[in-house]
C-alpha cells in the first residue's frame, strides 16, 4: 500500500466538521472534499452547533412543563402568601436587567472570538459570568427573603411550583456560569481542540436560551400577577 | 460565501445578512430590549385596563424573538438550526396550551 | 488495504520508538487512556458504535428475560382462582416492574441497539457524530437499569403501575422506596435516551455519504430518525413529571395531593404527553426493520417509499396530539374527549398507509419465507389485529367500557409484542450474519417463530374476551364466583392465557438456543457470506462482521437501494424495469476494498463516559438514602465532565507497531 506516512493529523469526523462550516457554504447535498477518510458533512454544518440547537429545542419542552405546572397552580396559596404580598418588582426588574446585560456581553464575547481576539473574548466571558453570578445572588436573596416571610418550598402549591420553576432556571444559570468559567480556563490553557469561536458560540447559545426562559418567567410569574 | 451560512472567520463591521449584526448593532439591540423591559415594568404598575395582558404578552414575545433572532443568530444562520428549535418551541406551546385548556385555564 | 491510525498499545503508554510526545502528557486523568483492542477493556471503553450496539442488545435481551419472568409470575398467579403465588402487594410490584422493564429496559434499548449498529452503516459513515456520548448513553442505560432493579432487594419494586398515577404514587399509598427507584431509574435512563437522540439526529443529518439525500436514505434509518426526534421532545416531559413526583415523595411537595388543592390529572397529562409519543418510539423502529426485510425477501423495492417515509413522519407528528385518549375516563369533559377521540382516529390513517405499502411490496414479488421474513409478515398480521382493537378504543364511548379492562391489555400487547417485538426478531434474523458473521439456523428459527406466534395469540387473544367479560386490569386474584357462568368463562380464558405464556416462553427460549447452537464452540455453522440475502442497502457493502472502520472507502451514493443498483442494472425500456445482475455482492465489496482510502482515522476509546455514567446511580442512591452520596456522585460527575472535556477527541497522532492479532483489524504502519 502507499508508503506515505500519515502527515497531518487527520481529524476524525467530529473535528473535521467543526473546521468546515465556512467552506461548505450553501451546500445542501453531500460532497467529498478530501481524498482521505471520506470526511465531509452532508449539510456543511457543525455537528456541535446542531447538537446544541437540538438540545435547546428539547429544553423548550422541559421549561414548558415547569411553566405550565406553575400556571396551573399559581393561585393555590393562602391569602397572605401570594404574589401580591411577596413580589418585589423593582428588585426582580433589576435582576432581569442584569441577566439581559449578560446576554449582551455574551454576544460581544462571541464576536470577539470570531475576530480571534482571545483577550477580549475572555474578558467578555468573565463579565458574563460575573453578571450571571450577580443574577443568581439576586435570586438567592429573593428566595431567602420569601422564606423568611413564610414562603417555604412546601408551603403551598404555588410556592412549590414557583420554587421548582425558578430553581430549575437558577440551576441552569449556574451550570452556564460554570461553562463560562471553564471556557475561559480552556482558552487560557489552549485546551480547546477545534474551533474556539465555535465553543464560545455554543456556550453563548445556551446562555441566551437561559435568558429567554427568564424573559418568559419574568412576565408570566412576576409582572402579570402584580 | 452564500447568504445562508454564518462563517467563523475574522472579519467585518458591516451588517449584512451574511454575518449578523456588528458589535454596535448588538449594543443598540440591547438598549431596545432594555427599553422594552422598562415599558413592561411600567405597564405592570399603571392601569391600562384590559389591554394589560395582551400588551405584556406581546412585549414578552418581542423580547423573546429579538434575542432568538439576533443574539442567538437564528436569522443569519442556516435555516435548519431555526427549524429544529422552532419544532421544539412549537410543540411545547401547542401541547402545554392544550393541556392547560383541559384544565379550563383559559376559560375564566 | 486501509490503514488505521490508532494510539499505541504498549503497557506504559509510550509508543516504542515514537518521536511523539508521551501519552501521559496529554492525559489529564491519572490513568492512561485505554487503548486495548482486545479483551474486556476493548468493550468497556469502546466508542465504536458497533460494539456499543451489541452491548445495548445483549443487556436489553437480559432485561427481556427478566420482564418475561415477571410476566410468567403474573400469569401463574392468574392461572386459576384464588391464586396464592403472589400476594396483592407483590402482584402490584410484578406488573409494574414487568411493564417498566419491557418498555424502558428491553424494547427501547433493543431498538437503540439496531439504531446504533446500523444507522452509521446505512448512511455510509464510520461512526456516529459523538462517539463518546454514544458510549455514555450505553453505560447510563446499563447503570440505570441495574439501579432500578436493585429496588427488588431494597424494600420492593415499584408498585404503582407503569404509568404510576398520582396520588397513588405518593408516600402514603406507596410507602416503600420502590417508586423512588422507579422515578430515579427512569430519570437516569431518560438521560441515556436524550443524549442518544441528539447523537443520532446529528449523525443522520450531517454524516450521510456523498450523494445520499434524505430521500435516498434506507427506510430503517428514516424511521429511527423519526424516533430520535420523538425522544428528543418527549423525554423532557416525563422528566418534569418525574421531578414533580420526586419532590412530592422526597421533599414533601404537594403537587399531586388533592387535600392541598392539587389536581392529580396534572400527572396524567404530563405522563401521557410523553407516553403517547413513547408508544410510537416503541413501534417505529420495528416498522423500519420490516420495511427493510420485506423488499429483500420479495425481491422487490419497498412500495411507495416516499409514502412510507411521510407516514412515519406523520405518525410522529400527529402522535403528539392524541395523548388524552389514555384519559377518556378521567373526567376531562366532553369537549376534550371529543377532540382527542377524533385525533386518535386520524392517526390510524398513516399506519394504514404503511400496512398497504408493505402488502403491496409483497404483492407480485418472489417471496422467500426465511425466518426474518416470517417475523416481518407476522408483524403485519399481528399489529393489524392490535390496531383494530386500537380503533375501537378511539371511539370514546366504547373506550369507556374497555378502559382499565383486559381488553386494553390485549390491545397493547398485540401492538407491542406483535408489532415492536416481532419486528425486532425479524431484525435479529436478518442482520445476525452481518453483525456476528454467522447465519442463525433457519430450522430452529422457524420453530422459534411459530411457537412465538402460537404463544402470543394464545396469551393475548383471550384477553380481548375476558376484558369484555369484565375482568379489570391489575387485579391480583380472581374467584370462581366472579368468573362467571359457562365453560368459556373468565377462568377458562385465564388458564388458556397462562398456557399461552409458557408456549411463548419456550418460543423465546428457542431463540436463545438458536444463538447457542450457532455460536457454541464446535459449532458446525460456517461463516456467513457478506451478502447472504442479496440485500439492497448500504450496510451490506461491508464484510460480515464489518471491519472496525466499516467501509474501505466512503461509498458514493447515487440512488435509493444503492447496493442493489450496483449489483443489478436496469435494462428495461421506458417504464418497465428489468434487472440483470452485473456484479455479486462480494464483487461490489471487493471493488470498494481495491479502492480503499489510504488513511482512516477512528475516534479513540475513553473511560470518561463510564465514569460519568457511574456517578448517576450514586447520586440517585443519595436521594433515597443519604445526601452525602449526592455530593459524592456530583463530584464524580463534575470531575468526569472535566476529564472528558480536556481529553482530546482523538488520540494523539502516532505511528505504532503492528498488532498481534494477525492483522485482522488493520494493517498498521511500522514505526517511523
Amino acid at each position: 500500500m502507499s508508503d506515505s506516512v500519515i502527515t497531518e493529523p487527520a481529524p476524525d469526523a467530529v473535528d473535521v466538521v467543526e473546521d468546515h462550516p465556512a467552506e461548505h457554504a450553501g451546500d445542501d447535498h453531500g460532497h467529498d472534499d478530501h481524498a482521505h477518510g471520506g470526511h465531509h458533512s452532508s449539510l456543511g454544518l457543525s455537528n456541535n452547533k446542531l447538537a446544541m440547537w437540538l438540545f435547546l429545542g428539547s429544553e423548550c419542552l422541559l421549561f414548558g412543563g415547569l411553566i405550565s405546572t406553575y400556571m396551573l397552580y399559581r393561585n393555590r396559596h393562602s391569602a397572605e402568601l401570594g404574589p401580591d404580598q411577596l413580589w418585589d418588582i423593582p428588585f426582580t426588574s433589576a435582576s432581569s436587567f442584569v441577566l439581559l446585560t449578560s446576554s449582551l456581553t455574551m454576544v460581544l464575547a462571541v464576536s470577539a472570538a470570531n475576530r480571534k481576539d482571545l483577550r477580549n473574548t475572555k474578558i467578555f466571558l468573565g463579565v458574563t459570568a460575573l453578571l450571571g453570578g450577580l443574577f443568581v445572588a439576586g435570586q438567592i436573596y429573593e428566595f431567602t427573603t420569601f422564606y423568611r416571610e413564610g414562603l417555604g418550598f412546601t408551603t403551598s402549591l404555588f410556592s412549590s411550583s414557583f420554587f421548582t420553576l425558578t430553581g430549575f432556571h437558577g440551576v441552569h444559570v449556574s451550570i452556564g456560569i460554570i461553562m463560562l468559567v471553564a471556557t475561559i480556563g480552556m482558552i487560557q490553557k489552549d485546551k480547546i481542540s477545534g474551533d474556539k469561536a465555535e465553543a464560545v458560540e455554543m456556550v453563548g447559545l445556551y446562555w441566551h436560551f437561559v435568558d429567554i426562559v427568564w424573559i418568559i418567567i419574568f412576565t408570566l410569574v412576576y409582572l402579570i400577577p402584580a | 460565501m452564500t447568504d445562508t451560512l454564518e462563517t467563523t472567520t475574522a472579519h467585518d463591521d458591516k451588517h449584512d445578512n451574511h454575518h449578523g449584526p456588528t458589535d454596535k448593532q448588538f449594543i443598540a439591540i440591547f438598549f431596545f430590549l432594555a427599553a422594552i423591559t422598562a415599558v413592561e415594568v411600567l405597564v405592570s404598575y399603571i392601569d391600562i385596563g384590559p389591554a394589560f395582558l395582551p400588551v405584556l404578552l406581546g412585549l414578552m414575545i418581542v423580547k423573546f424573538f429579538t434575542v432568538v433572532w439576533y443574539f442567538m443568530h437564528i436569522k443569519f444562520d442556516h435555516q435548519l438550526f431555526g427549524r429544529l428549535f422552532y419544532i421544539g418551541l412549537g410543540l411545547a406551546v401547542a401541547v402545554y396550551v392544550a393541556m392547560l385548556s383541559t384544565f379550563q385555564f383559559f376559560a375564566g | 488495504m486501509a490503514i488505521i491510525e490508532r494510539p499505541a498499545e504498549t503497557p506504559d503508554a509510550r509508543p516504542a520508538g515514537t518521536a511523539q510526545a508521551p501519552t501521559a502528557a496529554t492525559n489529564y486523568g491519572y490513568l492512561r487512556r485505554p487503548v486495548e483492542t482486545t479483551g474486556w477493556r476493548s468493550w468497556a471503553f469502546t466508542v465504536d458504535h458497533k460494539k456499543i450496539g451489541i452491548m445495548y442488545g445483549a443487556v436489553a435481551m437480559f432485561f427481556f428475560i427478566i420482564g418475561g419472568l415477571e410476566a410468567g409470575l403474573i400469569r401463574l398467579q392468574l392461572a386459576g382462582p384464588d391464586g396464592t403465588i403472589l400476594s396483592a402487594d407483590k402482584y402490584n410490584q410484578m406488573f409494574t416492574m414487568h411493564a417498566t422493564t419491557m418498555v424502558f429496559l428491553f424494547v427501547m434499548p433493543m431498538a437503540a441497539a439496531f439504531a446504533n449498529y446500523f444507522i452509521p452503516l446505512q448512511i455510509g459513515a464510520r461512526d456516529v457524530a459523538f462517539p463518546r456520548l454514544n458510549a455514555l448513553s450505553l453505560w447510563v442505560f446499563v447503570f440505570g437499569g441495574v439501579f432500578l432493579n436493585t429496588s427488588w432487594f431494597l424494600g420492593g419494586g415499584a408498585d404503582g403501575g407503569w404509568f404510576m398515577y398520582a396520588p397513588n404514587s405518593s408516600v402514603p399509598f406507596s410507602p416503600t422506596n420502590g417508586v423512588d427507584f422507579w422515578a430515579l431509574g427512569l430519570q437516569i435512563t431518560g438521560i441515556a435516551s436524550l443524549v442518544g437522540a441528539i447523537n443520532l439526529i446529528v449523525t443522520v443529518l450531517n454524516m450521510r455519504a456523498p450523494g445520499m439525500s434524505m430521500m435516498k436514505m434506507p427506510i430503517f434509518t428514516w424511521m429511527a430518525f423519526v424516533v430520535q426526534m420523538l425522544l428528543l421532545f418527549a423525554i423532557p416531559v416525563i422528566t418534569v413529571a418525574l421531578f414533580l413526583l420526586m419532590f412530592q415523595r422526597s421533599f414533601g411537595a404537594t403537587f399531586f395531593s388533592v387535600e392541598a388543592g392539587a389536581d392529580p390529572l396534572l400527572w396524567q397529562h404530563l405522563f401521557w404527553i410523553f407516553g403517547h409519543p413513547e408508544v410510537y418510539i416503541l413501534v417505529l423502529p420495528s416498522f423500519g426493520i420490516i420495511s427493510e426485510v420485506l423488499p429483500v425477501f420479495s425481491k422487490k423495492p419497498l412500495f411507495g417509499y416516499p409514502f412510507v417515509v411521510f407516514s412515519g413522519a406523520a405518525i410522529g407528528f400527529v402522535g403528539w396530539g392524541v395523548w388524552a385518549h389514555h384519559m377518556f375516563a378521567s373526567g376531562l369533559g366532553p369537549v376534550s374527549v371529543a377532540v382527542f377521540s377524533v385525533a386518535t382516529m386520524a392517526i390510524a390513517v398513516p399506519t394504514g398507509v404503511k400496512i398497504i405499502n408493505w402488502t403491496l411490496t409483497m404483492w407480485g414479488g418472489k417471496l422467500k419465507f426465511t425466518t426474518a421474513m416470517l417475523f416481518a409478515v407476522g408483524l403485519i398480521v399481528q399489529f393489524t389485529i392490535g390496531g383494530l382493537s386500537g380503533v375501537t378504543h378511539a371511539v370514546a364511548p366504547s373506550d369507556t367500557q374497555q378502559t382499565d379492562t383486559y381488553y386494553i391489555v390485549a390491545h397493547f400487547h398485540y401492538v407491542i409484542f406483535g408489532g415492536a417485538v416481532l419486528g425486532l426478531f425479524s431484525g435479529f434474523y436478518y442482520w445476525w450474519p452481518k453483525i456476528f458473521g454467522k447465519l442463525l439456523s433457519e430450522g430452529w428459527g422457524k420453530w422459534n417463530f411459530w411457537l412465538m406466534i402460537a404463544g402470543m395469540n394464545l396469551t393475548f387473544g383471550p384477553m380481548h374476551i375476558i376484558g369484555l367479560q369484565g375482568q379489570p386490569r391489575r387485579m391480583y386474584v380472581w374467584t370462581e364466583f366472579r368468573a362467571g357462568e359457562g365453560f368459556f368463562n373468565l377462568g377458562f380464558w385465564n388458564l388458556v392465557a397462562t398456557i399461552g405464556t409458557f408456549i411463548l416462553a419456550v418460543g423465546v427460549l428457542l431463540f436463545l438456543v438458536n444463538i447457542w447452537i450457532t455460536h457454541r464452540p464446535g459449532s458446525k455453522t460456517p461463516p456467513a457470506p457478506a451478502d447472504p440475502w442479496d440485500a439492497r442497502s448500504l450496510e451490506w457493502i461491508t464484510s460480515s462482521p464489518p471491519k472496525e472502520y466499516n467501509f474501505a472507502r466512503t461509498p458514493q451514493v447515487s440512488e435509493l437501494d444503492e447496493f442493489f443498483h450496483r449489483k443489478y442494472e436496469d435494462v428495461g425500456e421506458g417504464d418497465s424495469h428489468e434487472y440483470v445482475q452485473r456484479m455479486t455482492g462480494e464483487e461490489v465489496i471487493q471493488h470498494e476494498e481495491d479502492n480503499a482510502d489510504p488513511n482512516i482515522h477512528l475516534p479513540a476509546p475513553s473511560y470518561w463516559p463510564m465514569v460519568l455514567a457511574f456517578s448517576l446511580p450514586i447520586m440517585a442512591y443519595g436521594v433515597i438514602y443519604n445526601t452525602l452520596l449526592i455530593v459524592a456522585g456530583g463530584a464524580i460527575a463534575v470531575m468526569a465532565m472535566f476529564g472528558w472535556a480536556l481529553e482530546p477527541a482523538d488520540a494523539e497522532q502516532s505511528d505504532y507497531d503492528p498488532t498481534d492479532d494477525g492483522g485482522e483489524t488493520s494493517k498498521e504502519l511500522a514505526n517511523v
